[in-house]
Formats: C-alpha cells, structure tokens, sequence
C-alpha cells in the first residue's frame, strides 16, 4: 500500500518566490506607462495658484492655437456629476463633493482645467496660455480656524451630497459613548490626559499617479492605471462620464506602491473623458512636485486621550477625541475618523466608561486621504503615549500595564458593535491573539527590563527605550467582498483569476500559494491573473488590510469546489468512493487501494474523454468578521541633548497576524511599514506658505528615509491560529506603522525625560521641549 | 543631433533631441527597466551605469553618453537567465513593488564591482541615493550581502 504524506502544509508558510519577482528583477515592462501606444496624446492637468477662488472666467482661445493641442477641458464643457474620489465600496461613505471641475478652486493645487496635445511641450504651454479670472476668496488652514464662527464656507455648492454639516465645515463626525464617562473617571484612581499631533505627510510610493485610456477595437474604452481598486474605478468613470459600466475595461499592470493613494480615483476620469472627447489614447502621469501637491496626504490630526485606572492598573474610563484636517475634499473623511476610534480603542477592554468623539473638518489644504493605518495610527499614538504617562503615574512598568489591560482570545469589545466603516459595525469576537507572547519575545529582544533600569548616556547621548502595541483589522466587516476563479489546465495545471490587486504587497504569490496548497500542487502550477474588469470577478481592491483575508478565503473556497470536481472525476477513473480519495502533489490517491491517478489524467479525460467538463469554480467571500493582528513595538532610540537629534538605533516588532502564508513577505510589510512610520516620526511633514502653498515639493524637500536613516529593523512574526482565516492567516499590510511614532516618542521621554506629542520629532522640536524643561 | 554609443553591449546610433535627457532616450529605446520616480535626481529610480558607474540618467543629458557604454537592467540578465545579482534580490524577498528595484540592482552591482566583501553599513551607505518606500531596506541590504557572497563563491558573471 503506497504511504500518503500526511496533509501538513506544504506550500502554505513556505517562502516560495514571489511569482512577479524575477519578471521585476529583471525589468520586464510591466508597469502602467511601459507600454507605448501609436497616436498618444499627452494629457496635462492646470492647478490653482489659489486656495480659494471663484473663478469667474476661463479663456482658453490663445491656448488652443498652441500647435499640437487638441483638447482642452474645464467646468464649462464638461458635465457636473457630484461624486468622491474615495474608491471605496458601493454606497461610498464618503461624501459627493468633488466634481470633475469646478467654478470654484478649494486649495492650492486644485484641478482647473485639463490639456490633451500631441507632446507634453505643447501641453505644458497650452497650460501656461490658459487665462483664468479668479475672485479670491478667504481661505482657513487650521481645524480652529475652519471651525469658527463666521469661517468661509469651502462646500457651498449646492448639488454636494452627504457632508455632514457644510455650513460648519464640518465632513464627517461622530460620538459614541458606552457607560457613563463622569462616573469612569470619578471612579478612577489616577487619571492621565495627553493630545497628539500627526501632520500633513505623503505616501511617497515610487511610481507617480499614472494612467492609459484609450479605445480599443470594439470602441471600448479601455482604462490601465495604476490603482488599488479596478472595479471601484470602472464604476465611478461609469457614472462620472455616463459610460455604461459594460464599455469599460480597467486593467491594473503592476503598480510602483500604493500606501492608500492609489485608493483615489485621481486622474482616470479626466483622462478617459480627454480619450472620449478626442477619440485617441491618452496618458498622463503625474510629477513628483505634481504627485506632493495635488494628489492626496494622509489626515493630520489632534488626537486627544483621556485615562482613568484603578490603583491595580486596570483600565477604567477612556475618552478619545480625534480631530482631523482632511482638506479641500471629504474622501475617506468621516472613514478614517471612525477608525481613529474602532481600530485603537478595542485594543483595552477592560474599561468599562468609554466616549469617542470627533470631527473631520474641512480646510483649504490638500485633500487628505486614505493612507496606510487609515486613523488606527492617529489613534494610537495619542492612545501609547498617554499609557505610557499613566504607568508612569501609576508606578508600573509600561509593559505591565499593556499585558494587565489587552483584549485576550476568547474576548469583546463593544466598540466593534458601535464603531464601523462611517457607521455603526458589528460585534465580533477576538478568536486569536498573541499579543502577551509578542510583548515578552519584544521585550526579552530588545533587553526591556535592563535598559529600563539603567538608562545609559554617553557624552551629550542620552539613550532610552519605549514600547507600543497597536491592532488593526482585517478587511472590513459586513462590506467588503472579494471573487476568485480558479480553472484547471488538461495538464493538471491551474489558472487563478482574481480581482484583488497587488499593489508590490505580494499578494498574487499569497493568492496562489492558498490555491495550491488547497489543490495539492506546487505553487509553479498556479498561474494568476489578477485585476482586469474583463477578466477576473470582483475583488474590492486592495485596503483596509483585505487580501489576505478576504480574498484569500474567496480563493480558498474556489480551491475547495475545483478540489471537489476533480475527486469526483478521479472517482470515476479510480473506480473508488470520493470518501477513500486524498489529493496531494498532483495526483488522487486512494487511502484503501493506494492507486493513484494524475491530475495530468484526470484533466485530460474532464477535458476530451467522458462526462466532459471545464473543472472550474467562482467562489466570493464577503467579510462577515475583521479578525484584528496584533504586534508589539520596542524601540531604543539615542537622543543628543546638545543638537536634539534622535537617532533610532533599534527597532523590533513583534506580530501576530495568524499563520503567515508566506513568512519572507509578511516581515516585508511590517518592516516597510515600521520603515514609513520611522519616517513620520523623524522627518515627515508638509509645510505651507502663509497662502496654503506647499513648500516642500520634492524628495530633497520632503525627506522620506534612506537606507542610512534606518536601522535593521529586526521584525520578529508570532503565529496563532485565527480560526476564520484561510490556512489561519489574518492581515499584516497596516499595523507595523501604528507602533513607530508611540514607541519613539515613549523612549525619547525615556532617554530625556521630555514628551513630544508633536510629529515629526525633529531637532528643533526636541530641543525646545528640552529647554521648556530645564526652566520648568 | 546623432549620437553614437553602447547599450547593453550593442552600438547604438541615435537621434537624440536637444536638451533629451538619458532616461527618456533609453525608455524610447524600449529600456522599460529605467524608471522615474522623480525627474530631479533625488530618488535614483532611473540610475543606470555608464562606463560602469552609477548615474542618475534623469539627470544626464543624452549626448553625454557620446562614445560610451552605458548598461541598463536589461544588459544585466534576462527572464530565462537571470544574473546572480536579479536572483539574489528574488530569494532575499528584496523586491516588493518593484519600481526601485532596476536603480538598486545596477547600483549594487557597481559596490559589488569595487567592494567584493561589503559590510552591511558599507551596502547602506552606497545605495543611500536609492529611494525605496516599501522594503525598510533590510531585505534590499540581505539581497546584496546574500549576491556577494554568490560572487566570492564564484557564482558570478
């Protein structure tokens, strides 16, 4: 009798190669703007110089005798749909306040109009010959500002929908409260209060905003952008230019980083409606000074947090207040703020007395949008620190308190039931969570309680550690839904189609080693195709930490049902009940007889010989949970307390996001992200002129780390089993970068004894603070 | 204006307009591999080698490279025969989304040319003009240290 290998994972947990790996190593063409198209125009964008003015009138006669140009748009030849740039499922959260273009310009960078001509030298001086009569108006920067009475109103217009309170400025708010706030502190022994600032920072993925739109043979229009969400886009260009959804096709190549701003659709629709009005291709890619000013931020905000504990260090009453500045533009307002609360607060459960309340306010600044943490790491630097001062005030050390207070296996929180995507969520249960292995493993790595103890300090070097922990989710509960089909070759290889979108996250060789571990079958005999509106069924698109997830259980599913067809047939050939069958590499084997069949076989007789058949299967997977990953954050950081620099000299994270499906990769995202939260802790910031103009447009302007500014991120992964995941994964693409900008600012008072609430933390900042603290 | 030169081991004699700079004559040569990230120089996405030594070729106007060599990604290793160095940046789980990952494999390339046995500072400090916002550079790092040890091996071309 032949022996079957027992059915542990063989392809799941492995560091396979990363099926685009080679293809981008070798510098295949395989991005959005490496293919050229015969007959190509280039499409240009005109930008406000103001940041808020009517325009009067625009005059674009002596531009359109520019040799070469052949299309110009703006508000008065274009249709006024109202809709969001925010890709986001349908009903989108986000308010309807954007339009294709305005009469009216809401921030320095705004869209005004749009140029299409034969070069990008003709385009660039049609924009420089287009006459525009501004009416200036008062512009407001700041959330006190926008919030004050008698501020100038930025949506007046009339046709906006789903904006909170436009008079106000006010995008999007919210309050919730559970128990009795008054009486929680009233209750509480020690009480801390501390408020944050994050402020207007960037993505910075490599790749520019870029697009393709053209026709195609059969007069559709075919759209290759680079995006996170495909179906999101085809949908909103559908309704945005009054195409039926069914003559576009969106195609996403691979994309150069996304971080949340390719979550935005930007620049598809003016480029298709450029494509439509000339009937030839047309690509436009943004600048970098293009892609710093007028693409999206993440959301500054204030975060305020209030603590109450008992003496034993058990939470009692929490009270958060978030405030955001989320720009020109409402998309992912009112989302990002309940997030600020739902993916932070129910990290501490034992308190029973909890309000969360804010407001994404409107400005004139750039549009701030979705960005990867998406309001988890807002929340969770205000939430850190404040734990920090509490143990602190309460004698204990800051790893005690966070293993006394977080939410255990088995556990709930009723922020889950209260605190959704922009509306209320559903209540869930936490079925995994490492979290206490991960604090002692980070804590024992990075020498937790020796250095605690004896802070060390060399010349003007002070050197101290910090710790943070941060959740987030996976998916989003009760709206997201991902498809996936899987079809079998005759040779007993596979393709997988799905919509999901791999942004460089790696998420095409997560998908297929699901699919064939599920199948028995080495990941080379999977061949994916992902994000094609023509090709693959839906996927929501790549955020909210998803793929993994969601359409990794899509993907599994339709595994389960190919796997179910082709025992049926093996059945057939092997003459056996499908109950005696087991499939593993490439072949059914029978566990009575031990004989066996190929799927080379099995595929060819489904294909041509009897009871024909293309053995295949759609299968969806709407999130009925969001299982949250956990991780620990330990930094030392050294401190010079002549000049204020804060150099970071270790950093470890330690995370549990289930069953790592591919190890290598699941350390990339958490060091990636510890890397961009390193980042905004340190350097990161977007300064603006007295008018509202950023002044920092290039990468020598706004710093984004090098490979210098950081050290060896040493990221440790502490499996558990989340029961609902596929092979027991859940996410890891957000949470390395909620911990970053806690954990340092934790050491920093640790090495220094000052607190900064403020990011970044720069020289400047840290030697005031040491100053203010030398008069105290 | 004519301008003769090397590309990937083969003559080129090409028409270049005034002013056109090195990355776009190469990307309309079909080298997709160079990209740009920023058009100003700050994030060395568009780094190739000419005569062997790392430049940003957004920077470079194209006459420049007049009577010389110049390599792009492509002159490194193909699809179906990769050099050790694309190989290396594959295993070590170094490329993620890809787009750096041309400018960091050809600058690599010129350290390990120099430096056969570099430390991992020594790797950090030369790829310091490369930008990458998606690794942490750890893995970039473990890429080019795993590549030169394949080279002192005499896994090398």
């Amino acid at each position: 009798m032949a022996v079957v290998r027992s059915r542990t994972k063989e392809v799941v947990g492995q560091n396979v190669l990363k099926v685009d790996g080679l293809p981008l190593a070798t510098g295949q063409p395989k991005y959005t703007m490496d293919m050229d198209l015969p007959g190509a125009l280039i499409g240009k964008i005109l930008y406000s110089p103001h940041a808020h003015a009517e325009i009067l009138a625009i005059d674009t006669s002596e531009a359109e005798r520019v040799p070469g140009v052949v299309c110009i748009l703006h508000h008065g030849n274009v249709p006024r749909v109202p809709y969001t740039t925010a890709g986001q499922g349908w009903p989108e959260p986000s308010p309807y306040d954007t339009v294709l273009f305005d009469k009216k310009v809401r921030y320095v960078g705004d869209r005004v109009a749009a140029v299409a001509a034969e070069t990008e030298e003709a385009a660039l001086e049609a924009l420089r010959k287009i006459r525009v009569e501004y009416k200036i108006l008062p512009a407001v920067f700041s959330i006190d500002e926008a919030l004050a009475p008698g501020a100038p109103v930025i949506h007046d217009e009339p046709d906006a929908q789903g904006i909170y309170d436009p008079q106000r400025n006010i995008a999007a708010a919210v309050d919730i409260v559970i128990g009795d706030l008054d009486r929680g502190f009233a209750e509480s022994d020690v009480v801390v209060e501390e408020t944050c600032e994050i402020p207007y920072s960037q993505h910075c993925a490599l790749e520019p905003h870029a697009v393709w739109a053209y026709f195609d043979e059969d007069g559709r229009l075919v759209i290759r952008t680079s995006t996170q969400v495909p179906f999101h886009v085809r949908r909103i260009v559908s309704r945005v230019l009054g195409i039926p959804m069914a003559r576009i096709r969106v195609v996403k190549p691979r994309i150069g980083g996304g971080f949340g701003s390719k979550q935005e659709v930007i620049l598809e629709p003016v480029a298709a409606a450029l494509a439509l009005r000339t009937g030839r291709p047309v690509k436009m890619v943004l600048t970098r000074e293009e892609v710093l000013v007028s693409s999206r931020t993440q959301h500054p905000y204030r975060v305020r947090v209030k603590l109450g504990a008992r003496r034993d260090g058990v939470l009692h009453a929490i009270e958060m207040e978030a405030l955001a500045n989320t720009g020109a533009y409402g998309t992912h307002a009112g989302t990002v703020l309940y997030n600020v609360g739902s993916k932070s607060l129910p990290l501490y459960n034992k308190a029973r007395h909890v309000r969360f309340h804010g407001k994404a306010v409107y400005t004139n600044l750039p549009i701030a949008g979705a960005y990867r943490g998406y309001g988890a790491t807002q929340g969770f630097f205000a939430l850190e620190v404040a734990m920090d001062e509490l143990a602190e005030k309460l004698g204990l050390d800051p790893l005690e308190l966070r293993l006394k207070n977080h939410i255990r296996e088995g556990e709930t929180s009723p922020i889950f039931e209260r605190l959704g995507e922009g509306r209320e969520g559903k209540a869930q249960i936490v079925r995994s969570c490492k979290l206490a292995e991960a604090l002692r493993i980070g804590a024992e790595r990075i020498g937790w309680q020796e250095k605690r103890r004896t802070p060390r300090r060399e010349g003007s070097w002070a050197y101290g550690v910090g710790l943070a922990c941060a959740m987030q989710g996976s998916g989003i509960t009760g709206i997201d839904m991902a498809a996936a089909t899987i079809l079998m070759n005759e040779d007993g290889s596979f393709r997988l189609l799905v919509g999901a979108t791999d942004l460089g996250t790696g998420s095409d060789t997560v998908l297929a080693q699901i699919a064939a571990e599920a199948l028995g079958v080495p990941v080379e005999k999977i061949v994916v195709y992902s994000s094609d509106t023509d090709f693959t069924p839906f996927d929501k698109g790549a955020y909210a930490s998803s793929t993994t997830y969601v359409s990794g259980n899509a993907v599994l599913r339709a595994a389960e049902e190919v796997k179910r067809q082709i025992l049926a047939v093996a059945s057939e050939i092997l003459e056996e009940p499908v109950e005696e069958l087991v499939l593993a590499q490439e072949k059914v084997v029978s566990l009575r007889t031990g004989k066996a069949v190929s799927l080379e076989e099995i595929g060819l007789r489904a294909m041509y010989v009897a009871n024909q058949q293309h053995i295949a299967a759609t299968a969806s997977f709407a999130c009925p949970e969001s299982p949250p990953p956990f991780a620990a954050f330990f930094c030392e950081v050294a401190v010079d307390t002549e000049t204020g620099v804060v150099k970071v000299e270790r950093f470890v994270v330690a995370a549990d996001c289930g069953q790592p499906i591919h190890p290598k990769l699941a350390e990339g995202q958490l060091e990636g992200a510890v890397a961009q939260g390193i980042g905004m802790a340190l350097y990161e910031e977007m300064l603006f002129s007295e008018r509202g103009s950023c002044v920092n447009r290039s990468f020598f302007d706004y710093r984004i780390p090098t490979a210098l500014d950081l050290p060896e991120i040493e990221t440790i992964l502490v499996p558990s089993e989340e029961p609902t995941g596929p092979f027991g994964a859940k996410s890891i693409a957000e949470i390395g970068i909620n911990g970053p900008l806690p954990a340092i600012s934790n050491a920093i008072y640790h090495a220094v004894g000052v607190r900064l609430t403020r990011a970044p933390f720069t020289p400047e900042r840290v030697l005031a603070a040491l100053r203010a603290k030398e008069r105290r | 204006m004519k301008v003769y030169f090397e590309l990937n081991g083969k003559a080129q004699y090409v028409d270049v307009e005034p002013g056109e700079s090195l990355l776009s004559l190469l990307r309309r040569l079909g080298m997709k591999s160079v990209k740009e990230g920023c058009g100003t120089g700050e994030c060395g996405t568009c780094t190739v080698l000419l005569e062997g030594k790392p430049v940003r070729s957004c920077l470079t106007f194209a006459p420049k490279v007049q009577g010389k060599r110049v390599t792009t990604l492509e002159g490194l290793g193909t699809l179906e025969d990769p050099h050790p160095l694309q190989r290396a940046f594959v295993e070590a789980g170094a490329v993620q989304c890809g787009y750096c990952t041309p400018g960091m494999i050809l600058t690599a390339y010129a350290l390990l040319e120099t430096n056969p046995e570099p430390t991992p500072y020594e790797v950090r400090e030369y790829l310091v003009g490369n930008l990458c916002r998606c690794t942490g550079y750890r893995k970039i790092v473990d890429a080019v240290l795993l590549a030169a040890e394949w080279k002192r091996e005499g896994r090398w071309r």
